[in-house]
């Protein structure tokens, strides 16, 4: 068993584009185990927020530290889904195995976790189809199978359902409660309250780039601190 | 008018009986550009990709250069090279001058540019859509590199096919640093050359044709295949 990266902490992160400031002073430790959704309407910072943890932004002022490793071997423990997925222009199967080779794995024995992986999203019977002409859904389940391949520690997705419909959204949330039951934490965004309701062990809502609220989803429905997050609760539009 | 007509019938003849000197200088032809693509594809794939991808110092100067290169003349390309190979050039003593080879080192000058060039604009594309995802799964940009050369393939295909057109129809450097020495480096745009102007229209035509239809063959197989491969990857 390797050591784990978590707790991650996100220590005062700011990040600037064009002179305005998009993340203001976001603090927050995320512990192992937990499924996190980042809640809050469009344009609040969740995305931002996102590849800032992940190491794909490099924050403006403050910092992003993993437990007890260098970045780039906690890097090595992430893996990332995106809203829009990213397929290669080649096969399903050969999706899974090139994100397994980055990882230093023989081409022997990719093959068998290749397989596993294209299984457990119900892929199996279309390995040999161009990822491209897959439907949205199956593209999203692919790109799920992809990041699961790889074993994460820390899964994060970026708004992974926002461009699927209800069948397709239900089969990616059963891949990810399977995900973290597998052991893997979950750092997830959303802007749909549903959804918030139905993954998150805890809710972390932020608001024009602000974190306005960190504390269990059970405690973030029932009782939600600020008023940004009561009026976003009961539906009001936030801007 | 009559003139034309007999030389449009013995230009066919000519063809129809695979006349040896034509032949020789159609294979010359092929063996020439084949190399002199093969050479700037080789090149030019990685660099172009290297270019769109790394950030390394001077990499602006080369990105100017590839563009500035590409739409270089012809016979200024071929003048560079005959310079550099001429008896009292730097590479003079190789005595590459009048041979094949020299044709193929010019082809290389004229096509590594327009290969290059492209190939930087495609991966440049192929890298918006890619980098958040290849960066998240752990590869750098050098190793991107060939991710993105194998993934623009239908594409890069294109381009290459687009070099072999503009080298198969090149005169001007090949008949500067080969010379158009019969049986030796006469290729089909200059025996063409030659032959118009010492009035031997119908070999002129014979060969003008055939690269014509050589042309259209590699052009309709580019439009064919690149179609075909969209569709299967989309
Ligand atoms: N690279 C960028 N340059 C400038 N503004 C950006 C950039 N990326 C995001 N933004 C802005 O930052 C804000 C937060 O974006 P984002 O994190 O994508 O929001 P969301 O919560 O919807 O995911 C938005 O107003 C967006 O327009
Ligand atoms: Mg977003």
């Amino acid at each position: 068993m390797t050591a784990s990266i978590l707790p991650l902490v996100l220590d005062k992160l700011c990040f600037n584009a064009r002179g305005e400031r998009l993340i203001h002073d976001l603090t927050a430790t995320l512990h192992g185990g937990t499924r996190t959704i980042l809640l809050g309407p469009n344009g609040a910072g969740k995305s931002l927020t996102l590849r800032l943890a992940h190491g794909l932004l490099s924050p403006s002022s403050g910092s992003v530290r993993w437990e007890g490793s260098s970045a780039q071997a906690a890097h090595e423990r992430q893996a990332m889904v995106f809203q829009r997925p990213v397929m290669l222009r080649r096969s399903a199967a050969a999706n899974v195995d090139y994100a397994l080779s980055l990882r230093g794995i023989g081409r022997r024995a990719r093959r068998p976790l290749v397989e596993e992986a294209l299984a457990r999203a119900g892929l199996g019977d279309m390995a040999k189809r161009s990822a491209r002409v897959l439907s949205a859904g199956e593209q999203q389940r692919l790109a799920l199978a992809r990041a699961w391949a790889v074993n994460p520690e820390v899964l994060f997705l970026d708004e992974p359902t926002a461009n699927l419909d209800p069948a397709a959204t239900r089969a990616v949330e059963e891949m990810i409660a399977a995900i973290h039951e597998s052991g893997a934490t979950i750092i997830m965004t959303t802007h749909d309250l549903g959804q918030a309701r139905r993954v998150a062990d805890e809710i972390l809502f932020l608001h024009r780039g602000h974190l306005m609220e960190q504390m269990t989803a059970e405690t973030f429905f029932a009782r939600p601190q600020s008023a940004e997050a009561q009026a976003f609760l009961k539906g009001d539009l936030l801007w | 008018m009559n003139d034309f007509h007999d030389a449009f019938i013995e230009a066919f003849s000519l063809i129809f009986d695979l006349d040896a000197d034509l032949v020789e200088i159609i294979n010359l032809s092929l063996k020439i550009t084949f190399s002199g693509v093969a050479l700037s594809a080789l090149i030019g794939l990685p660099l172009g990709a290297a270019a769109a991808l790394l950030r390394f110092p001077g990499r602006g100067t080369v990105v100017v250069l590839l563009n500035a290169l590409m739409g270089l003349p012809p016979v200024v390309v071929g003048l560079v090279v005959y310079l550099l190979l001429s008896r009292a050039g730097p590479f003079g003593v190789l005595g590459l001058l009048f041979t094949p080879t020299a044709m193929i080192i010019a082809q290389c000058f004229l096509i590594t540019p327009i290969i290059a060039a492209l190939t930087r604009q495609t991966t440049a594309d192929l890298w918006d859509e890619y980098s958040d995802q290849l960066r998240s799964l752990g590869a750098t940009p050098a190793r991107a590199v060939p991710t993105l050369l194998f993934d623009a393939r239908v594409t890069l295909l294109t381009t290459i096919l687009a070099g072999f057109g503009r080298a198969f129809g090149e005169v001007g450097a090949v008949m500067l640093v080969g010379g158009n020495i019969a049986h030796s480096t006469r290729v089909m745009t200059t025996a063409i050359a030659l032959e118009t102007s010492k009035g031997d229209l119908p070999l002129a035509l014979g060969l003008g044709m055939i690269l014509l239809l050589l042309s259209l063959v590699i052009n309709g197989g580019a439009y064919v295949l690149g179609d075909m491969a969209r569709r299967k990857l989309k």
